[in-house]
């Protein structure tokens, strides 16, 4: 039986990790994240997973134990955030390049210096490159279905490529809100046991992570981005699979009111709760706005992007990120990809409140640009005095 | 002593001539078995044995990064656990660099943690991978590129960092130091981590042809010289109970060992005379 549980993020996160039932849970403490650890260790305590829980040393440790656990051919979860995950960058890479299907939580956090403990989403963003999926949740319910898929989609024989699923730290991981927890029976209908193709067997003895010169490496990367485009579609029908178990529908982007907007936000996570009840209200005064929400960073959805946001006037890009020198992530690979008159804003970094208020000036600063359409538009920043 | 004769190290890998490091994990891999799961560092070994499409590896093997064995192992031993296989033996080897540099942090966490696994440091004093740069296992007056002896110095001026000694402060089952060129001290000492329940850590001298500078024939015969002249001491610590495992009948003076080596060729009398104090103050301590 399904039940309705009022939990944050963080334990909506540990809940879908119990049912998919890794073997494997080498994780490290680190705030907004440490909850996810405590959860889970506590399950693995009370014997509702019966998992391997590792107290490593450091988050660099806690994803080198997993690609060494899913090398020896088991599912794995282990879970981070900013600093953590900016740790983990090198082997971020090498989980991809074994082609390991691990699952990962992220509590997006602002990287430093200054330090700070708050929300941006600058941690996942900045491993876009690492041949890792990355799923952003608006909501704690989506972070516990993400998990569930992830899993399905990372382990998929077409894709072994890992998966993050991004929550937005304490707006996301430190509040309450009520989540539908499936049934132990659902999970299991929808996720099959873990099958692993190349592991560590004593049986069938095979070297993992060997030394590759130029005759080699290039394939090896070329046959991830064939996988990492091909997710999409695998990602699809994954979705279609869960709703057919679970009743919850999702796609690689969620169009909310877009067909007929003449202006569209795009953002990722926890914003486009804001954004909806901003365009809601925007919406009864007759204004045709629209929200894209991107859930599925990587592989990078430029097809559905474009199909939802081509018919509109102009959009605005919403960045909880900067690449320095050239602006928001998104907003820039946008543009890349598509001829879009789009602006490009910088809002929420380390922390910074986004109001609804926020959000209704940049719908005006979108629809009469008064600068350059590409221009970098900072929300919320302080005026010098 | 019996001396398995199956090889899970196969031949025609990558190494130079003369190399200590492939001699030590074939004796290894004889007193493991077939029922073993290496992991490697990055390094000479990883280097040299898996070059794609092949490799020399008979058993499974995994490689993940330089900095990281003690994790990795740490993964492989827990997954292996979670499948029932208890029986088969995880067995880590790494460099001095990756051990007693950027992968002691790595390493002590799996130490502490009491994972069932075995850790071998084929150590050569050097990063020997990049070309002989200094690594904190690297002797007191050796040459190497980043301590290179000039008018004004005499190679590495810090005595080797003391890794056994570390480990065993750690407080695991079973620590050991050995040599390759004592293959029955050693294989006995892996047959002994190997039935041990929990972490065992092996410190395995092995001399290096390049880097040391003497001809590749001569593995053996250097290893030898720095066990009889007290630079290296052949040990175990079993819970805790530190046993010396070779006395050498007479101790032979440090410098047929130094001037054996290109890289204390340069060493001054003066310094070769701290070498030998030191030598002798530490084998005084141990009676050897």
């Amino acid at each position: 039986m399904n039940m309705i549980k009022v939990i944050s993020a963080n334990r909506a996160i540990a809940e879908a990790v119990k049912m998919c039932k890794p073997e494997v849970v080498p994780v490290f403490p680190i705030t907004p994240q440490t909850t996810i650890s405590e959860y889970l260790a506590q399950f693995v305590a009370d014997g509702d997973l019966r998992a391997e829980y590792i107290m490593v040393e450091s988050e660099h440790s806690s994803i080198s134990a997993a690609v060494g656990a899913s090398g020896a051919g088991v599912r794995t979860f282990t879970a981070t955030s900013s600093q953590g995950l900016a740790l983990m960058h090198e082997i971020l890479f090498v989980a991809a390049g074994m082609r390991t299907p691990i699952v990962m939580g992220n509590a997006n956090r602002a990287l430093s210096a200054p330090l700070s403990i708050w929300n941006d989403q600058q941690d996942s963003i900045s491993e876009r490159d690492t041949g890792w999926m990355q799923f952003f949740a608006e909501n704690a319910q989506e972070a516990l279905d993400f998990v569930i898929q992830a899993y399905k989609i990372s382990e998929d024989h077409e894709v072994l490529l890992p998966s993050m699923v991004c929550v937005d730290g304490f707006i996301l991981t430190h509040t309450v809100e009520p989540v539908d927890i499936p049934s132990q029976e659902d999970v299991d209908k929808f996720l099959p046991p873990y099958e692993p193709i190349s592991y560590l067997d004593p049986k069938d003895p095979m070297s993992l992570g060997t030394f590759t010169d130029p005759d080699y490496y290039m394939e090896a990367r070329h046959d991830m981005e064939v996988a990492m485009e091909g997710a999409k579609d695998i990602i699809r029908r994954v979705n279609k699979e869960f709703e057919e178990v679970f009743g919850r529908k999702y796609n690689l982007v969620e169009k909310y009111k877009t067909e007929d907007a003449e202006i569209i936000l795009v953002a990722m996570g926890s914003i486009c709760g804001t954004i909806k009840t901003v365009i809601d209200r925007l919406r009864e005064k007759g204004e045709k706005v629209g929200l894209l929400k991107v859930i599925s960073y990587r592989p990078f959805p430029q097809e559905d992007i474009y199909e939802a946001v081509k018919g509109a006037r102009r959009i605005a890009v919403l960045d909880k990120n900067i690449s320095f020198g050239i602006g928001g992530v998104l907003f820039n690979e946008i543009k890349a990809k598509m001829d879009v008159d789009a602006s490009g804003f910088i809002l929420g970094l380390g922390g910074r409140e986004v109001s609804p208020d926020d959000i209704i000036g940049i719908v005006e600063k979108t629809r009469n640009p008064t600068t350059e359409t590409n221009q970098i538009n900072w929300i919320g920043l302080k005026e010098e005095e | 002593m019996d001396i398995p004769e199956k090889e899970f190290l196969a031949p025609g890998h990558r190494a130079c001539a003369g190399c200590g490091a492939t001699i030590g994990v074939r004796l290894a891999l004889k007193m493991l078995g077939e029922n073993t799961v290496a992991v490697s560092a990055t390094g000479c070994l990883e280097v040299i044995t898996t070059p794609y499409p092949e490799t020399s590896w008979k058993i499974p093997w995994i490689h993940v990064a330089f900095e990281n064995a003690g994790a990795v192992a740490s993964g492989v031993e827990k997954a292996l656990k979670a499948q029932g296989k208890d029986d088969v033996t995880v067995v880590a080897f790494a460099g001095d660099g990756g051990t007693a540099d950027i992968g002691l942090q790595s390493l002590s966490g799996a130490m502490e943690r009491g994972h069932n696994l075995i850790y071998i440091c084929y150590d050569n004093e050097a990063y020997m991978n990049t070309g002989v740069q200094r690594s904190g296992a690297t002797p007191y007056g050796a040459s190497t590129t980043t301590s290179p002896h000039g008018k004004e110095s005499f190679g590495e001026n810090k005595p080797k960092k003391n890794i056994p000694m570390i480990m065993a402060a750690h407080g695991v089952p079973y620590v050991a130091t050995a040599s390759i060129s004592y293959p029955e001290d050693f294989m006995k000492k892996v047959q002994k981590a190997k039935e041990i329940e929990g972490p065992a850590y092996i410190h395995l001298h092995q001399p290096c042809t390049t880097g040391w500078g003497y001809d590749p024939s001569k593995t053996i015969e250097l290893g030898r010289l720095a066990v009889e002249t007290g630079s290296w001491l052949l040990y175990e610590i079993e819970e805790g109970e530190f046993k010396i495992t070779y006395r050498p009948l007479e101790r032979k003076p440090v410098n047929v060992y130094l001037e054996a080596q290109k890289r204390f060729k340069h060493l001054a009398d003066e310094e070769k005379e701290k070498i030998q104090n030191y030598v002798d103050q530490v084998c005084a301590e141990l009676k050897i």
